[in-house]
């Protein structure tokens, strides 16, 4: 960190920013995704502006259509004239740290409209489905007016649940050919959902599939008073949908799905716990990053270096390697 | 963290329909270590600007092989400097006359790579210069 954090330009790009320059917003969030002074001093401000937004996280496996999904609701949200921003998350190289960002390729017709605010993050390393600064970008969008901010994750496997301590809808998207009932009892991913969507609708057997996600989900329903201990958290009881993504065939239900989820959750007191759970994923998303960046300064670095080390020739075990690191933090 | 990766955009403007050069580029690009926003065919100009401005990407890549270029590219050019991206390095590849390339620079295509630039050419040229970024 080069820049002294007190140097204005955070400041005055959150108030542009707020007061509608989308190249203020963008160049706010290029800063926030490399967690620069610039980008502490905006969030200063507009992190209490924010709160209000509707959070959807949109997750499942790649090649689900997520990206064609998330167009089509754009579409349904831009007919009721509501300003909606999308941040889509696709993966890093691990071996380069180059990135291919190419949900967006989706979403190009809405290039003329400004309320709607499309922007790609890569995950930079990040695992669990979404990039490390993720909830900062959605909180930066929601002080700047978009009420509505879907999240696209990376696409995922079966545990990468990060998108549900972030977001306040969970949608998990599912293809036809998502495989057989065992796949739907297994744990991960369909416990975090709100809601599942079987996309492709228009294709042969996704009426089977929303039928046998809904009968294996359903499993087990009405059997709390046989739990060893009711208040032990239990997973949620996601409405399985049909749509597709291509011609728009369920979209409608869709986004009213969603926005019931949302009004029932404000009379609900879940929501609080959903927070904690978004303040605890940002906090420690923070002190993970601060942390590697501590030992890896030039200060620190002979030091972890030699750890690492006598781990890798198996003279340290690795706990004594991390405690005698955490040591000099 | 000041060494963040390189953000380009890589579009195809116009009609044509040969996206295996942008494609290859997308993939070169990536394997530099570079974020390429890769939005593909059969883009207008508003669509590059847009996207150029959403994503704040630090360089504009177009490939072009209709023949359209000296409408379509000095068209992006002057909608990105409408935006506030004037300092957005454009560069253009495709089939473009070498009587045509002073056109575009003058318009503000910073360099025009033809067929046969290698990937590592593109990349270098990228990497020197895309503008500074202060945030």
């Amino acid at each position: 960190m080069t820049e002294p954090a007190g140097s204005g330009t955070g400041t005055r790009l959150a108030e542009e920013a707020q007061g509608g320059s989308r190249r203020a917003l963008s160049r706010l969030l290029t800063a926030i995704e490399s967690r620069t002074p610039v980008a502490e001093e905006a969030l200063r401000s507009l992190y209490p502006l924010a709160g209000g937004a509707h959070l959807v996280g949109i997750t499942g496996p790649p090649g689900g259509g997520k990206s064609t999904l998330v167009a089509a609701l754009v579409a349904e949200v831009r007919a009721a004239d509501r300003p909606v921003a999308v941040l889509a998350i696709d993966p890093s190289s691990p071996v380069t740290g180059g990135a291919i960002l190419g949900d967006r390729i989706r979403m190009q017709q809405y290039a003329g409209d400004g309320d709607v605010f499309i922007r790609s993050m890569a995950a930079r390393g990040h695992l669990g489905g979404l990039a490390g600064t993720t909830a900062e970008s959605a909180a930066v969008l929601d002080a700047c007016g978009f009420g509505l901010v879907f999240i696209e994750t990376v696409g995922t496997g079966q545990s990468e649940v990060e998108v549900a301590a972030i977001a306040d809808t969970t949608v998990v998207v599912q293809a036809p050919e998502m495989g057989d009932e065992i796949q739907a009892m297994k744990a991960g991913l369909l416990e975090v959902a709100d809601l599942v969507v079987v996309n492709k609708a228009d294709r042969p057997g996704a009426d089977r599939a929303a039928m046998q996600l809904r009968s294996m989900l359903a499993l087990g329903e009405g059997s709390e008073a046989g739990l060893a201990d009711p208040s032990r958290p239990r997973p949620k009881r996601p409405q399985v949908l049909l749509a597709s993504g291509l011609d728009a065939t369920g979209v409608p239900e869709l986004l009213a799905a969603l926005d019931a989820h949302h009004a029932a959750r404000a009379n609900a007191d879940g929501p609080h716990l959903a927070r904690i759970a978004r303040a605890r994923a940002q906090v420690e998303g923070i002190l993970a990053d601060r942390t590697r960046e501590a030992l890896w300064s030039p200060a620190r670095r002979v030091t972890t270096d030699a750890l690492l080390e006598r781990v890798a020739t198996h003279d340290l075990d690795p706990y004594a390697a991390a405690d005698r690191l955490l040591e000099t933090l | 963290m000041t060494d963040r990766p390189l953000k380009v955009l890589i579009a195809k403007p116009g009609l044509d329909g040969h996206d295996r050069g942008a494609k290859v580029l997308a993939r070169g690009l990536r394997d530099e270590g570079f974020e390429v926003v890769y939005t593909g065919l059969r883009q207008t100009p508003q669509m590059v600007a847009t996207a150029a401005l959403q994503e704040d990407v630090d360089v504009v890549g177009l490939s072009i092989l209709s023949g359209a270029h000296l409408t379509l590219l000095p068209k992006i050019c002057e909608l990105l400097r409408a935006e506030g991206m004037g300092d957005v390095l454009v560069t253009a590849g495709g089939i473009i006359p070498a009587e045509d390339v002073p056109v575009l620079k003058t318009a503000g295509v910073a360099e025009v790579f033809g067929p046969g630039t290698s990937i590592g050419q593109i990349a270098a040229f990228m990497r020197e210069n895309a503008r500074p970024r202060d945030a």
